[in-house]
């Protein structure tokens, strides 16, 4: 693994790196937030990179320090078969991180998992809702200030079904059927 | 040939699209899938994916448990092959500590982490065959599954819920007769996967039923996340047992079955060669492991032997200490990854040098394959999602954690 | 009088106790013991009748008492009269077809006397013989068109029981269903029209009778030795039309949650799971009428036995007569039962078909197959005559 991939991010990205190290072989490199997308399509797109596998995204809440959450993003090469881990700090206050789902298909919900437990949001997502949990449910399970028993409020079902003519009027009337009368 | 029947013949007949749930309470979508779909006809405009039905909150609930208290928890990841789970979990933390386990403990993992691929495979042919209306290979592969689950129990005591990797070992030795009762199980797996064959592989209707739906293209797959047996279907040859060998898979021989098209079809040929390969991995195990023990004999993390816990005060600490406080992982974070039977089962663990875990993240491989399901369904017919649902093999308690 | 004892008889022995009761013994049997066997497992043995379980016949009575005791579902919103009646609309078509179905030939109340160069034909001779029907409920002339206009008019129950049930995916059960009969019922009364036209008549017992024709002495000229791409035809339709699998995509089960028949409870339910097997009873009888002889036992006629032009009579002449009534009847009965086992069977192994792969099959391949065995026929016909 030789930590070149270490080497690659610090190379053309020198200003973002704040930290890397390769403890149990695993390479991380920690980021800031702000040119994450252009960093990530430089390793997918690179010759001596190609990152074309995105393994994971998740993110690990430090409770008591002062940039609470960090954005995982565990990237691999099928060609290279090497692993590069990416940590980007993210603080409670500004907990917005842009997201990758233009470069990679499986970031779609794997960032919706990291909203939905644990409140990141990504910026330009095309479909930030929750995945795991209902829509109605309220706040962010994975922080660790969620106690563990916590109550939900009950809701109604019935007010959200989804075959329900209104949802088909919209859909018609965005897509209306060739000759037919809404047109 | 689909779009040919579904041209409209005449423009001013005023038609709409149909919305129809194929909810979570449906015999194909093993009951925590929710499609909804937008059905022209019998073809499928778009579908949209609701999962969680079945999440029970695996990772709130480790951060509340000892590192060994997650192993039930594990097992309830990848239901029908739960020994993998816990392996892997088992490898993750071991990364962690730094410490080696014994030989014997290795070829161990690897016998039944593959005896419990085999049922994995089992049962999602025989599920493929069920949902198909073939209802009497579905009972073959069960009755293969319960052979497995015979062996299984054996050991571990378990069938299903086994909870038998602990970190640093095992739970248990393999127990005296196994050898007898795997040569019977494999002579009996042989001849089922042959009676499953002649059912299914070259029957004309299965043909038409698989080839050709749910194709994934490489570049797909690799962007959608797949792994496993999906990946390995459209020809990208990519396995974690060859890649990156753990346990003991590199002193195993054997093949990868590799498909070409990508189509349902192709799963299914890859789930069966790998029935033969994981048997052939058996055999060779069960060859080349010598006796001895199969726990490491680190202090920090194996109990003491019950002679030195009721005699010495420094078992008793230890053992006090190791069950109430659990293992004291130094801090650090680790993401390791195993090859489940659904494709590669990531544990990503942090530690804050507790007795407990801070964070275990689980890259489970359905809720990844479930998030790119919709670009294999859409543009078929519903009769197209059943096979392809099946072979991709979301299995509920992983996709939903 | 006596005749509408005799015909109630009929009926009541007929369509009561062997269409219903290998119907009913179908599910049992077909169902579950015949599917046990191919899936290496026993099927139910816990109901027993004083102690003794019976091959498993106690469960079928379990099986009823539960049916009719249980709650009777009718979804809201769905159309309550049409959800009421649909499983009638689907039973009676299976039921009145056996109106026209002969398990003997006419009794002859003289004495029978085969012709044998004259294509085998039987007739009743001797002082104030006729032939009287006792062997099946009417004596139609046109039996075989009646039968098929009744297989026809079963596409009304299931696509009304999709409709009214006010469930989307019972309407794609119906849809599936109407489709799939009709397209296939065209092809069953074209594979039909090639066995009319050897045989000349639509008289099901003449057609039988006719089938007692052995050729070189030693074949019997059954429709499946006439017709054989008719025969395979035909019991594909068959199959497709009672919606048998592999073709039962409109009670798709895992698709559309058992289709049209998803909103039933209790015994419409059973209604319409035992209007099925009797559809497919009443397939298995049609193919055996037309194409495997009917009530013919080979070789085996009312004046004894004939083989290879030898003639044997044992036993007698009188005894031999109700002796072939017993083999006429018991053949007819062992041909309805070979073939819906091998319905059974077919269920039990095969996967199903996708939609439209069975309009593929329907139109593409069964239609100009039937036509071409026609054609091919009528062009045989015309040379050999």
């Amino acid at each position: 693994m030789a930590k070149k991939l270490i080497k690659f991010v610090k190379k053309h990205f020198e200003d973002q790196v704040l930290d890397s190290h390769s403890r149990l072989g695993n390479d991380t490199v920690v980021i800031e937030r702000d040119r994450l997308a252009e960093i990530v399509e430089r390793l997918r797109d690179d010759e001596k990179t190609q990152m074309d596998f995105l393994r994971a995204i998740t993110c690990v809440d430090y409770m008591h320090r002062d940039p609470r959450f960090e954005v995982v993003y565990v990237l691999y090469s099928i060609e290279f078969k090497h692993m590069l881990t990416l940590r980007v700090v993210v603080s409670e206050d500004d907990c917005k991180v842009p997201t990758i789902s233009h470069l990679y298909g499986c970031a779609g919900w794997t960032e919706r998992e990291v909203w939905d437990m644990y409140g990141v949001e990504f910026v330009d997502h095309p479909d930030l809702r929750r995945v795991l949990l209902y829509q109605e449910f309220e706040g962010h399970p994975l922080r660790k200030d969620y106690g563990k028993q916590d109550a939900q409020p009950r809701i109604e079902l019935l007010s959200r079904e989804r075959d329900s003519v209104e949802e088909f009027n919209v859909f018609v009337k965005n897509k209306p059927a060739e000759g037919s009368r809404d047109n | 040939m689909a779009e040919d029947i579904y041209e409209p013949i005449d423009q001013d007949v005023h038609t709409e699209p149909m919305i129809l749930q194929m909810g979570p309470s449906h015999p194909a979508t093993h009951g925590t899938v929710r499609f909804t779909l937008t059905l022209e006809g019998e073809k499928i405009i778009k579908c949209e994916t609701e999962v969680g039905y079945l999440h029970r909150g695996f990772e709130k609930e480790v951060e509340n448990s000892t590192w060994t208290q997650v192993f039930p928890y594990t097992d309830r990841l990848n239901y029908v092959s739960p020994l993998l789970n816990n392996f892997g979990y088992s490898l993750a933390v071991e990364r962690l500590l730094e410490i080696d386990v014994p030989p014997r403990c290795n070829w161990i993992r690897t016998l039944m982490g593959e005896i419990s691929r085999l049922s994995d495979h089992l049962t999602c042919t025989g599920a493929a065959a069920l949902e198909l209306g073939a209802m009497s290979a579905f009972l073959y592969a069960i009755e293969g599954r319960e052979l497995v689950w015979d062996l299984i129990e054996e050991v571990t005591g378990a069938r299903l819920t086994v909870s038998y990797g602990r970190i640093g070992g095992l739970k248990d030795d393999l127990t005296e007769g196994f050898e007898e009762r795997w040569k019977y199980t494999k002579k009996r797996l042989f001849e089922i996967r042959e009676e499953i064959g002649q059912l299914l592989t070259r029957n004309r209707i299965f043909l038409d039923r698989f080839q050709g739906t749910g194709v994934l293209t490489p570049d797909m797959a690799l962007s959608y996340g797949y792994t496993g047996p999906c990946l390995r279907s459209t020809g990208v040859d990519y396995d974690v047992r060859k890649d990156h060998p753990y346990f003991m898979y590199d002193e195993v021989d054997f093949d990868v079955p590799v498909g070409s098209k990508g189509d349902n079809y192709d799963r299914y040929l890859v789930r069966m060669d790998e029935i033969v390969q994981s048997i052939r991995i058996i055999d060779q195990c069960l060859e080349k492991m010598e006796p001895g023990p199969i726990n490491s004999d680190d202090p920090r993390v194996m109990l003491p032997e019950k002679e030195k816990v009721y005699n010495t005060i420094e078992g008793m600490i230890s053992h006090f200490k190791i069950i109430f406080e659990g293992i004291q992982v130094p801090p650090g974070e680790v993401y390791s990854y195993t090859e489940a039977g659904n494709g590669e089962l990531g544990y990503y663990i942090v530690s804050n040098g507790t007795g407990k875990p801070w964070k275990i993240h689980v890259r489970s491989p359905s809720l990844i394959m479930m998030g790119g399901i919709h670009k294999l369904i859409e543009g078929g017919l519903i009769a197209d999602i059943i096979p392809t649902f099946d072979t991709v093999n979301m299995i509920g308690g992983e996709c939903d954690k | 009088m006596v005749e509408v004892l005799i015909s109630l008889l009929k009926i009541t022995v007929i369509v009561f106790v062997f269409v219903m009761g290998v119907a009913s013994a179908m599910t049992l049997l077909g169902d579950r013991k015949q599917s046990a066997k191919i899936q290496n497992r026993v099927g139910p043995n816990q109901a027993k009748f004083f102690g003794f379980s019976l091959f498993g016949f106690p469960h079928f009575i379990a099986d009823g008492i539960k049916m009719v005791l249980k709650e009777n579902i009718v979804p809201a919103n769905a159309n309550k009269f049409l959800h009421t009646i649909a499983p009638a609309l689907v039973f009676m078509p299976a039921l009145i077809g056996w109106s026209v179905m002969p398990f003997m030939d006419h009794f002859c109340t003289g004495t029978v006397q085969t012709l044998p160069d004259q294509n085998y034909t039987e007739i009743c001779t001797g002082p104030g013989a006729e032939w009287k029907n006792y062997f099946s409920i009417m004596h139609m002339n046109s039996g075989v068109l009646f039968a098929f206009a009744i297989a026809a008019i079963s596409v009304y129950g299931a696509a009304i029981a999709g409709w009214a049930s006010n469930s989307k995916f019972s309407l794609l059960g119906g849809l599936r269903s109407s489709a799939q009969m009709i397209s296939y019922e065209v092809s069953m009364g074209l594979s039909l029209a090639g066995v009319l036209m050897i045989y000349g008549t639509l008289n099901i017992n003449e057609m039988i009778r006719m089938q007692g024709n052995l050729l070189g002495d030693w074949l019997p000229m059954w429709g499946i030795v006439i017709q054989p791409v008719a025969f395979f035809l035909f019991l594909l339709a068959g199959l497709a039309e009672t919606k048998r699998a592999p073709f039962d995509l409109p009670e798709g089960e895992s698709e559309i949650v058992a289709g049209y028949i998803t909103e039933y409870s209790s015994m419409k339910f059973a209604m319409m799971q035992l209007a099925e097997y009797a559809a497919t009873v009443f397939i298995a009888a049609l193919v055996a009428v037309v194409f495997l002889g009917g009530w013919q036992f080979p070789y085996v006629y009312a004046d004894g036995i004939r083989i290879f032009g030898g003639h044997w009579v044992p036993f007698g002449e009188e005894v031999w007569y109700w002796i072939s009534i017993f083999l006429r009847i018991g053949a007819m009965v062992f041909k309805i039962l070979f073939l819906v086992w091998l319905q059974f069977m077919m269920r039990w192994t095969l996967p199903r078909f996708r939609y439209d792969q069975v309009m593929t099959l329907g139109w593409k391949i069964l239609l100009p197959l039937s036509i071409a065995n026609l054609f091919v026929t009528a062009l045989v016909l015309v040379i050999i005559w």
